[in-house]
């Protein structure tokens, strides 16, 4: 992080399966190289033997029993779906 | 006190509801029609269900004469933002991905408030995904500030801040990331509670950070507040991350816990880049509790130049992957002419998401991306601790502190395009969500312009009911509450 | 040149729990397609996981059992990547901690002849983690179509180190991993449904060379006849690769098992960047001490120590422990037999379980649980013959009928009239008197030293007791009387 950090957004968009046109290519590169040149600065901090905080009050052993409930009704778990077929979700055809 | 019922705080309401001078039906339908003459201007609905609305209303009036009035939530119209989600009503999270969808499970807040016998009223506008301040990132369009509709009302919660200052509902709830309920309840005039990290259920809350999202409730005072945060908190078994603790009656707690209090000013949070006018009314609000007896000293809470850029990296990290679910696929906008499930990604995603999402995205999926986890994720994880240290020291001094909620007061449309001028917006309140804690923000004055302005109080972890009866004490000493925009 | 093979095998066991592992809607197979989701299963937006406490004390009992370290504290990660059998686009994970360490399956290879025990081994684990499992894709003509009733089952991935160097080590493997879930009753691993699934890396290198070749990841090995079957294809291909001069490609394969041939996957356009991180939504597991402690209490003995054992406390031959052990339901029926039936008798009552039982069970499609005959029954049909109350013939007409209808075995004797013959003993020696009276050859025979002369005094007596006599008898009275003579 001592060196002004790298974007490249191509690969990133498509790690996150973002299509962007060439003209919001340019723009959040240029934006988001401005905000990586300001978090440039936590590279300051001194952070020798600190722990990192995932949770801010983090408890441990959080569970529930094993019960089993009734859940949603298939109608209602595909009422939101673009395209459905014999009860499931239809997609492109996916080739492994 | 206000002879106009949409402008009704929840304890007069309740207080007529109780007398039976007035009925659910009654109020419930001065809020549709006040929401209905207003709403041209400030446009904080999404949608509304009149229907749902009555009935729900109807039933509590039917609960009431039955002699099962469920207390002083009871028949009271309260609006969620559009990222909370209610069984059979649309759930958008301000955007065009799920412009659709209708939610087929209620969250945990909302079943808690139906339980309250509160009458749901309207999804309210947001930024997309919750991320913005000014809500100019809806992707229907943006909301106007009540006290002058060509102001923003903040954001992300700003449909539900607006809403309630221009009497379209007697409270709602909004979410908070790194400010989203406190900013625009500073803007608009309203208080705002962002509760301690655990306190509300987090279930059927769209994940925009998830380690740092809290809901919380809109309303026109303190005692409104405590009310609302009374049965909205409390344990959940269906989120992980919800903490097991007593919930007291926060409106009681006010008649008891009546202070004084040793109130801490952190010297970083009054500095460069505060606007003179916020920090007079601030300097005012100090004064005020000297005069009650209060020690007032300034702490330093030496991390907090690193806040913004700590957030950025934890709250796009993770957005980038909670978003990752809206692909097309199950629900939410799906591109037409895919020519591949590949092909099907990429598009949805680019026409569903708006400008300030993917940017989030593309951040939080640079940071957490193979070689950079370190530098970036895991390191803002331990700057993260110690800026909860900072506070965490800062409170063997003090009870509670106090510093402005926003630097600036709400500002025009269209006036903020650089998007780290936007971020700005929110140096005084993400530390709270990066450290966890409950803070609250409360209406100090107005701006020579008549904009509100707000004062945000800090407490510790779980204390709502000190921080509560602190805001409390100011609140029902002065009458900003009692101010409304003309409309 | 003579080539080495390595191989590591990938393993995912589904846990049998009742609900799923981050929810509580039901778990299940066979069910009409998403009829088994809820918000969280669907990733629909608001929705979050809370752990099902049942899933880690079925991932600790498994990692108890093949002897890894319990991790004292574990967390939960996101492995991000987009495929539309995973809802959310990610899922939830062990990357840097995961919760069983270390660990080994005891493997045995195939002897030199069926009844001969054949050499043990130890394949080290790297690693055990929790996970929960994606949806299945149905593929059609144009389209693919999408269940999410698997999504959120418990997983584990099982990980060995590349420690095997056979087919045969792999075959044995999973076959002594499978029993082992199934006896801890951690999972069902029905392949066919599923609940076990196997991958396995595969690189060959010259004998004698210590560094690893180019892996070849083998993909849809889905019986424990086609990971053999798919491995021993896979080494082979890359020797004649090597041999013609040629390199292994790092790649994914695909077996067809009802082919014996393997494709090449399309390589992933990109190297996979998972983007792993801590899962907000979820807290971190700490096991302690006593919490292992109740799961050890609840381990049950593994097949191979439980063999070791009836070897050494039954005197059992090696195939009859061989086919006794891997099944617990029918290893505990023969204990149980075997100690009703009392000391000395353990092979008999082994010899019934393993040739009567099972082949009657099997005609029956029962399993040991549903069987009418239960230990006692065996145990009763034993001391039946072995005190000469019913013939060995008459006691197999026996086991047929109280197989099918659950009697005990001396009221079917009795019934059916399968009794060895009234031993009044004056009759039968008189018997034996008359036999030896009338073969005088056989008796000159049998006093010059020709033991099997005896033979022939007893088919006249059987012939007198219409083949009713208990041979034992008739054989320690004509050689009471042949003595005396």
């Amino acid at each position: 992080m001592s060196n002004a950090p790298e974007l490249n957004i191509d690969h990133i968009a498509k790690l996150a399966r973002l299509a962007l046109t060439p003209e919001e290519k340019a723009t959040f590169a240029a934006q988001l190289g401005s905000v990586l040149h300001h978090i440039e600065q936590l590279a300051k901090v001194d952070v020798t033997g600190v722990e990192p905080t995932a949770h801010a009050f983090a408890v441990t052993n959080v569970w529930r029993d094993d019960v089993a409930e009734p859940g949603l009704p298939v109608a209602a778990a595909l009422r939101n779906a673009p395209a459905q077929r014999e009860n499931m979700i239809a997609v492109p055809k996916v080739v492994e | 006190m206000s002879a106009e019922l949409h402008f009704h705080s929840i304890a007069e309401a309740a207080a007529q509801l109780e007398a039976k001078t007035l009925s659910a039906v009654e109020l419930t339908q001065a809020v549709i029609a006040r929401t209905k003459a207003v709403e041209p201007r400030v446009r904080a609905f999404l949608s509304t269900d009149e229907a749902t609305a009555l009935a729900q209303a109807a039933a509590s009036d039917a609960r009431r004469a039955a002699g099962h009035a469920r207390g002083p939530l009871d028949g009271i119209p309260v609006g969620l933002k559009d990222v909370i989600a209610v069984k059979n009503q649309p759930l958008t999270a301000g955007s065009r991905m799920l412009a659709n969808f209708v939610s087929p499970y209620d969250s945990t807040a909302a079943a808690k408030l139906q339980q309250a016998g509160a009458v749901l009223w309207g999804r309210l506008n947001c930024d997309e995904f919750a991320m913005g301040s000014s809500n100019e990132n809806s992707a229907f369009h943006p909301t106007g500030n009540p006290w002058d509709v060509s102001r923003v009302p903040g954001g992300s919660s700003g449909g539900s801040a607006a809403a309630l200052a221009a009497g379209e509902a007697l409270a709602t709830l909004g979410s908070d990331t790194g400010g989203s309920i406190r900013q625009p309840a500073a803007l608009c005039g309203v208080v705002g509670i962002k509760p301690t990290y655990g306190l509300v259920s987090r279930y059927g809350l769209i994940a925009y950070a998830s380690s740092l999202d809290q809901i919380g409730p809109f309303a026109r005072t303190v005692e409104d507040a405590a009310i609302v945060l009374r049965a909205i908190a409390g344990h959940d078994e269906r989120d992980s991350t919800s903490f097991r603790t007593e919930i007291p009656d926060y409106r009681a707690e006010l008649q008891t816990r009546r202070g004084p209090w040793k109130l801490g000013l952190p010297k970083e949070y009054f500095g460069e880049g505060l606007d003179p006018e916020i920090a007079a009314a601030v300097e005012r609000a100090i004064a005020f509790y000297k005069a009650q007896g209060c020690e007032i000293r300034e702490v330093s809470l030496p991390h907090t130049q690193y806040c913004l850029d700590t957030y950025y990296i934890i709250a796009t990290a993770e957005a980038s992957s909670n978003l990752a679910r809206y692909d097309g696929v199950r629900y939410g906008h799906r591109a037409k002419n895919a020519k591949d499930i590949v092909d099907l990604y990429f598009q949805s995603r680019a026409e569903g998401f708006g400008a300030e999402v993917k940017r989030r995205i593309i951040l939080g999926t640079y940071v957490l991306s193979s070689g950079y986890y370190d530098a970036f994720y895991l390191r803002a994880q331990k700057v993260r601790t110690l800026i909860r240290q900072d506070f965490l020291n800062a409170y063997k001094e003090v009870d509670a502190l106090l510093t402005p909620t926003s630097p600036i007061p709400a500002f025009k449309l269209g006036e903020k395009s650089d998007p780290l001028a936007m971020y700005l917006c929110d140096i005084y309140t993400i530390g709270v969500n990066l450290a966890g804690l409950p803070a609250i923000s409360v209406p100090c004055g107005f701006t020579r312009g008549n904009l509100p302005i707000g004062l945000q109080l800090i407490g510790q972890p779980f204390q709502e009911a000190s921080l509560l009866a602190l805001a409390h004490s100011y609140d029902r000493a002065h009458d900003w509450s009692s101010r409304h925009p003309k409309l | 040149m003579n080539y080495e093979a390595v191989i590591g095998l990938e393993v995912h066991v589904q846990i049998k729990t009742r609900s799923k592992v981050f929810t509580r809607v039901g778990a299940g197979y066979g069910h009409e397609p998403n009829t088994l989701t809820d918000p969280v299963v669907l990733g629909l937006p608001g929705a979050l996981p809370v752990m099902n406490k049942a899933a880690l004390d079925a991932i600790i009992k498994a990692g108890l059992l093949l002897g890894c370290e319990i991790a004292p504290v574990c967390k939960w990660d996101r492995k991000n990547y987009f495929y539309p059998d995973s809802p959310k686009n990610y899922q939830i994970s062990q990357y840097d901690q995961p919760i069983c360490l270390g660990g080994a399956v005891e493997i045995e290879l195939p002897g030199s002849a069926r009844n001969v025990m054949g050499e043990h081994k130890r394949i080290p684990l790297t690693r055990i983690h929790l996970e929960e499992d994606v949806g299945k894709l149905n593929h059609g003509a144009t389209d693919s179509l999408v269940d999410y009733n698997r999504a959120g089952t418990p997983l584990m991935e099982i990980v060995s180190d590349p420690a095997m160097h056979t087919a045969d080590e792999a075959f044995a493997y999973l076959t002594s991993l499978r029993a082992t879930m199934i006896y801890g009753g951690i999972s069902d691993c029905d392949m066919e449904k599923g609940q076990l699934r196997c991958d396995a890396n595969i690189s060959i290198r010259p004998v004698g060379e210590k560094r690893l070749g180019t892996k070849v990841e083998l993909k849809n090995l889905n019986s424990i006849s086609f990971v053999r079957d798919g491995i021993a294809h896979e080494i082979k291909r890359q020797i004649g690769v090597l041999e013609r001069g040629g390199t292994i490609v790092q790649e994914t394969r695909d077996y067809d098992g009802m082919t014996g041939t393997s494709q090449s996957l399309r390589s992933k356009e990109e190297a996979h960047d998972y983007r792993y991180f801590p899962d907000p939504d979820l807290m971190p597991v700490v096991v302690d001490v006593a919490w292992k402690d109740r799961i050890r209490a609840e381990c049950p003995e593994l097949p191979f120590d439980k063999q070791r054992r009836f070897l050494a406390e039954y005197q059992l031959p090696y195939t009859l422990t061989s086919v006794l052990v891997w099944d617990r339901a029918l290893a505990d029926y023969f204990e149980e037999a075997a100690k009703l039936a009392g000391a000395g008798k353990a092979q008999a009552v082994g010899n019934w379980i393993t040739n009567d039982l099972l082949r009657e069970l099997g005609g029956a499609r029962l399993t040991v649980a549903e069987a009418r005959v239960r230990p006692g029954h065996i145990a009763a049909l034993v001391q039946l013959v072995d005190s000469g109350v019913v013939l060995t013939n008459a006691a197999k007409e026996i086991f047929v009928e109280m197989f099918a209808t659950g009697d005990q075995p001396g009221v079917i004797a009795e019934r059916r009239g399968l009794k060895a013959a009234p031993t009044d003993a004056g009759e039968l020696e008189q018997w034996c008197r008359d036999a030896i009276a009338t073969n005088a050859k056989a008796l000159a025979e049998f006093k010059a030293g020709k033991d099997s002369a005896i033979n022939a005094f007893k088919g006249p007596v059987m012939k007198a007791a219409k083949g009713k006599a208990n041979p034992k008898l008739v054989d320690e009275t004509l050689r009471r009387l042949l003595a005396a003579m």
